[in-house]
């Protein structure tokens, strides 16, 4: 932990792989959510077995807010360490001459999924975790998608989360690219990563944002 | 010298913003400079040249900056201008940026080179010895010149793979990396440096410390976190590629795996 500290490839790489954690976690949890467009009793099965299965809710969920916590944590120090190395600022810096826009303003688009996250576990992790360890109330195996579509019912929250999505998407037009090159891996294939990388930072985003249009048109 | 009729339109006039600072502790300020007389065909540091003529005409203490060859290949000529370290132009130097690259009546801000691990000395003049610092922690080979030493070529060495090594050890140490860099990162300096090593044999034996050394020089020398925006492969005057700098992750992974 200490060597993770202090070297600055370390900490390159422990960023690396829980972004990388933390885009499977996303992958998962949208093949998940867009069952709920076309098939009701598939999103409450889904949401049912991850709602109450013991290793998600106590192994894997525990992690994945480590890792959340860990990933914008370690964002912040980055940025503020990189920010004292600079010393005195520059009179003027062209920034956009030579790195794109999502490339130097990571800490901006992930501050962005930030403030989201904030209200995404407003919205639904909270009332997860008041209905079941709380209130414990009796579980309701098909409550799960008349919840999700009530959500979306409300226009500032579908517009919110968005604009979120495409923030999302930002942050990872350059972070999927990005981590496999802080794990050392550019070779013959990295031109295939970034291809992939554009399909995932476009598609994921595009995906989510579908199926809160989608709830709000058809509620 | 009278100027040929042919250049007279093309002389340009400018005005030139540089940061100027007595010494190492003094604090700067940016000044304004008014220049008449500029041929696009000098180069940038025969303008600067030509402003501190007019300075020391006027009693005023010239601009101190670095330079040495003039050709491109010292690596000294650091200078942000117009807010990219050695100007507007690619894969040059500030001694091989032309006036061309300017119009008539432009402002031209010209800075040091900025970074924590790079103070100012003086002006436009940065301690770049931290550099330096790194290469002695690790960037060479020990060999025994006894005079039994194996003659270099007569070790095959896999054309793609000298290529790479040839490519990497162009790097003039000029600093445009770090200067350029969002975050002074210096990663492209060393992982050129720890490249040209690791793709041939004869950096084999000290790989493993290489790097480790060198990485943590460079990390003591308070440098800062790479980001992969990929400014300074853009801004490098000898192109150091960005490959280089996933082979020294690889390497530095592989070293502290190796222990
Ligand atoms: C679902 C949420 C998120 C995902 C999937 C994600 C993914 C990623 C990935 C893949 C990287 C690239 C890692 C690398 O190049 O080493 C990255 C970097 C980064 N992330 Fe996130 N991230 C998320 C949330 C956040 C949050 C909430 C913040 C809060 C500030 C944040 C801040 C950063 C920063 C500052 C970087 C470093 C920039 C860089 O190294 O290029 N991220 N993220
Ligand atoms: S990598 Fe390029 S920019 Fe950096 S010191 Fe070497 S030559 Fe200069
Ligand atoms: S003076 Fe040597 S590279 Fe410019």
């Amino acid at each position: 932990m200490s060597s993770l500290l202090s070297s600055t490839i370390l900490r390159k790489v422990a960023m690396a792989l829980s972004g990388i954690f933390l885009m499977v976690f996303l992958l998962q949890h949208f093949v998940i959510n867009i069952t709920s467009v076309f098939s009701a009793t598939i999103f409450n099965q889904f949401s049912h077995f991850m709602g109450t299965n013991a290793l998600v809710q106590f192994a894997l969920q525990p992690v994945l807010i480590g890792g959340v916590i860990f990933h914008f944590v370690m964002g912040f120090v980055l940025d503020i360490q990189n920010r004292k190395a600079r010393g005195t600022r520059y009179a003027v810096y062209k920034g956009s001459a030579n790195a794109p826009w999502v490339s130097r303003n990571m800490l901006i688009s992930g501050a962005t999924i930030l403030a989201f996250l904030g209200l995404h576990f407003y919205d639904f992790w909270v009332p997860e975790i008041n209905y079941k360890y709380i209130e414990v109330l009796p579980e309701d195996p098909n409550r799960y998608h008349e919840e999700l579509v009530h959500k979306f019912e409300d226009l500032t929250r579908v517009v919110i989360y968005v604009i979120s999505f495409f923030f999302l998407s930002l942050h990872l037009s350059h972070g999927f690219a990005s981590s496999f090159q802080s794990m050392g891996v550019n070779n013959k294939y990295t031109p295939t990563f970034k291809s992939l990388g554009k399909l995932y930072a476009i598609g994921i985003p595009l995906g989510f944002a579908f199926i809160a249009i989608f709830h709000f048109l058809n509620h | 010298m009278p100027i040929p009729s042919g250049l007279i339109n093309l002389i340009m006039k400018l005005t030139l913003k540089i940061w100027r600072q007595e010494n190492a502790t003094a604090k700067g300020s940016m000044q304004t400079y008014s220049l008449d007389g500029v041929s696009p065909d000098m180069s940038f540091l025969e303008m600067m040249d030509v402003l501190n003529e007019q300075l020391m005409e006027q009693g005023i203490e010239p601009v101190a900056f670095d330079h040495d060859c003039r050709e491109g290949i010292c690596g000294s000529c650091s200078m942000f201008i117009n807010g990219e370290a050695h100007g507007p132009d690619r894969l040059v130097t500030t001694c091989q940026l032309h006036m061309r690259k300017f119009k008539d009546g432009d402002t031209i801000h010209i800075e040091p080179f900025r970074a924590k691990p790079f103070p100012v000395i003086k002006d436009l003049v940065v301690d770049r010895t931290a550099f330096d610092r790194i290469q002695h922690a690790g960037g060479f080979i020990s060999v025994n010149t006894s005079g039994n030493t194996q003659d270099a070529n007569a070790i095959p060495i896999e054309k793609a793979d000298a290529d790479k090594a040839f490519d990497a050890a162009t790097c003039i140490g000029c600093g445009a990396c770090v200067a350029t860099c969002k975050n002074a990162s210096a990663m492209l300096f060393v992982s050129a440096k720890v490249s040209q090593y690791a793709l041939l044999p004869q950096g084999q034996v000290e790989a493993t410390d290489r790097v480790l050394n060198m990485v943590k020089q460079m990390d003591e020398e308070g440098f800062g976190n790479c980001t992969n925006t990929g400014a300074c492969e853009v801004e490098c005057p000898k192109g150091i590629s960005l490959e280089n700098i996933a082979r020294m992750n690889r390497e530095f992974l592989s070293a502290n795996v190796k222990g």
